[in-house]
């Protein structure tokens, strides 16, 4: 159950108002949040982090919770977007603005050739085809020596300051890279929160609910799956070149199948098909990840123990789980 | 160039059907629990790497390699019963992601337990004694143990056949994937046919990853890799047959080593173009049933 079709329920809407209103101004709450987010964290480059893979859940759960398709291969939209912003930096000297572009565009044009491919198949199929595609990325871009850097990484991507209107921001200040990434981040949501209210998002939803419902009723179901999973590459591009942009580096594991299968464990573990899951999904896996660091190096031991209780027995994850207490 | 004789590519075939009898052995036992269970296992190449590991246990504590191809399929299909049991079962029914999703973690807790025990790096697996050396097959010499590899994958294949065709818990099996429904109201216990297909299909598992294991030596994560190829050879042979399962992994095989015997660096991504096309001309693969995907 989704935020979205609980708005339309308006008969019960009355009974918990605090979800109501919630839900109208998602986007803005997210946005409140992000901007008082580093004030409360230890240290800021764990919230840059926070930020930036769950805006990257944010564009995996349009696909995997609005619309009901298993991505394992979003990996590569995450790449391709660091790569190209990385790229566009290091080889072509692009001004920081003209590269994030570039990595949305790379999130867009690889969503749509694996979109294009991968929409064919049906059901399970389309997790199977997907990672084995997103792997046949990983290849491409590591033997793509000279424009990737292919095993060490593509290296050099400084950006010492943010110029923009006049303004000249540092960079290099933690807080001042923050927040500059957060806007990002805070358009992202609106623009997402935007797309899920719109009649599009609807139909969307239609399609995961009932396939032969929505044929029936006149929307091209295929088209549509293929429209959102390139508006979700979008998404994990910005995602990708906002990570090169904050690691100055792109290393070749940003293509792994692991990175794949991360998304969608912050996913599941927030919450998929809520606005907010992503979002704390991301939060609590990487502070998790950063406290259990501590005292082991077996952290991926406890990640797929959570995963698997995850899947027994809180399928709804956290923000599902208190979505549905609080309708009760 | 004279390097390049008909003697060569012939030699570069048998290496990948040999290569190929590896990637059939893992996506017959990927389809064989597709087709029943519904689940796709992505544990697959855990149970896999796992069954390399075992192997490399049981030689440093005397075992012969020949006693590990009876014990190393035994004990990773009891472990494959095992998680099918506590693991899996309560997930039928609840969509067909689950299944996955949870296979995905499991397949993390397996890595990192190898990891524990065995540490983070590879070792090598000595090729058992009696099958070292090559053999000349008509066009050349080649090496034994891949045409060992290549008889011992037709021999598994020639028993699972037996198997599935010629005894009435086969009949059962191919009934089930056919109609589990109908299966349980002329009184079968379906969830126990599940049971011991996923112990088969786990078994064979870890049976390809011993066999593998003198041809690349054995790591944590040798399970990844092959299982992102698998999936090439299920889309190309057609999720839940087993005999597109077999054509597909030989062509995938024969691929393989002839893209790296012309053009080595368009190896790896070679299997990948051919999984592009066969979506775009036959997206349900060659031998896949459409009905079996929605």
């Amino acid at each position: 159950m989704t935020e979205a079709t609980d708005s339309l329920d308006k008969s019960r809407t009355a009974t918990f108002s605090w979800y109501d209103f919630a839900t109208r101004h998602r986007a803005s709450l997210a946005a409140a949040v992000i901007l008082i987010f580093p004030l409360v964290m230890p240290f800021t480059a764990l919230a840059v982090n926070i930020l930036i893979y769950g805006l990257y859940a944010l564009g995996f759960n349009l696909v995997f919770g609005y619309l009901g398709l298993l991505s394992f291969g979003h990996a590569a939209l995450l790449g391709t977007g660091a790569y190209f912003c990385g790229i566009a930096i290091v080889h072509f000297g692009w001004p920081w603005y003209a590269a994030i572009a570039a990595g949305v565009v790379g999130g867009l044009v690889m969503a749509l050739v694996i979109g294009v491919l991968a929409i064919r198949t049906r059901g399970i199929y389309f997790a199977m085809v997907t990672m084995a595609l997103s792997q046949c990325a990983y290849y491409l871009f590591y033997q793509a020596v000279d424009w990737t850097g292919g095993e060490n990484g593509l290296r050099g991507i400084n950006v010492r300051t943010i110029d923009l209107f006049g303004l000249r921001l540092d960079f290099i200040n933690p807080m001042i890279r923050y927040y500059v990434i957060a806007a990002f981040v805070i358009a992202a949501f609106f623009v997402m929160s935007r797309i899920l209210a719109s009649p599009f998002g609807a139909v969307i939803e239609a399609v995961r609910e009932n396939e032969m419902r929505a044929r029936a009723s006149g929307y091209d179901v295929t088209l549509t799956r293929l429209l959102t999973f390139v508006l979700s590459g979008g998404f994990c591009g910005l995602a990708g070149a906002l990570q090169a942009l904050h690691l100055s580096i792109v290393p070749i594991e940003i293509l792994h199948y692991e990175t794949s299968g991360l998304v969608v464990m912050i996913a599941l573990l927030g919450g998929m098909g809520t606005f907010f899951g992503p979002m704390i999904g991301a939060a609590v896996f990487l502070i998790l990840e950063n406290v259990v660091s501590v005292w082991t190096v077996h952290w991926q031991l406890i990640v797929g123990a959570i995963f698997i209780a995850c899947v027994l027995f809180f399928p709804a994850g956290i923000w599902g789980t208190l979505i549905a207490r609080g309708r009760r | 160039m004279a390097g390049l004789s008909f003697d060569l590519i012939a030699l570069q075939l048998f290496a990948g059907l040999a290569l190929g009898a590896i990637y059939v052995l893992f996506a017959i036992g990927l389809s064989l629990i597709f087709g029943m269970l519904t689940v796709v296992n992505f544990a697959h190449g855990a149970f896999y790497m796992v069954g390399a590991y075992v192997g490399l246990y049981l030689i440093s504590l005397g075992g012969n390699f020949w006693l590990c191809l009876v014990a190393v399929p035994l004990l990773i299909g009891l472990f494959g019963l095992a998680v099918e049991r506590v693991l899996i079962r309560p997930l039928y029914g609840r969509g067909i992601d689950y299944p996955l999703l949870l296979t995905f973690g499991l397949s993390y807790v397996m890595v990192e337990c190898v990891r524990i025990a065995f540490g983070k790096t590879g070792y090598p697996f000595d090729t058992p004694e009696v099958l070292q050396g090559a053999v000349n097959i008509g066009v050349g010499y080649f090496p034994l143990y891949r045409l060992f590899v290549i008889g011992a994958t037709a021999a598994v294949l020639l028993a699972l056949w037996l198997f599935l065709e010629k005894t009435s818990f086969g009949l059962i099996i191919r009934a089930g994937a056919r109609d589990p429904q109908i299966v349980r109201v002329l009184g079968v216990d379906v969830s126990r046919v599940w049971l011991i297909v996923f112990g088969i299909g786990t078994a064979i598992a870890g049976f390809a990853g011993l066999l593998a294991a003198p041809l690349q030596g054995v790591i944590p994560e040798m399970g990844g890799t092959i299982l992102a190829e698998a999936f090439v050879v299920t889309v190309i042979g057609g999720m839940g047959s087993i005999g597109g399962a077999v054509l597909a992994g030989l062509l995938v095989g024969v691929v393989v080593s002839m893209t790296s015997l012309f053009a080595p660096e368009m190896a790896k991504v070679s299997i990948f173009a051919l999984m592009a096309i066969v979506l775009i001309v036959r997206p349900q693969g060659f031998f896949g049933r459409a009905g079996l995907l929605s």
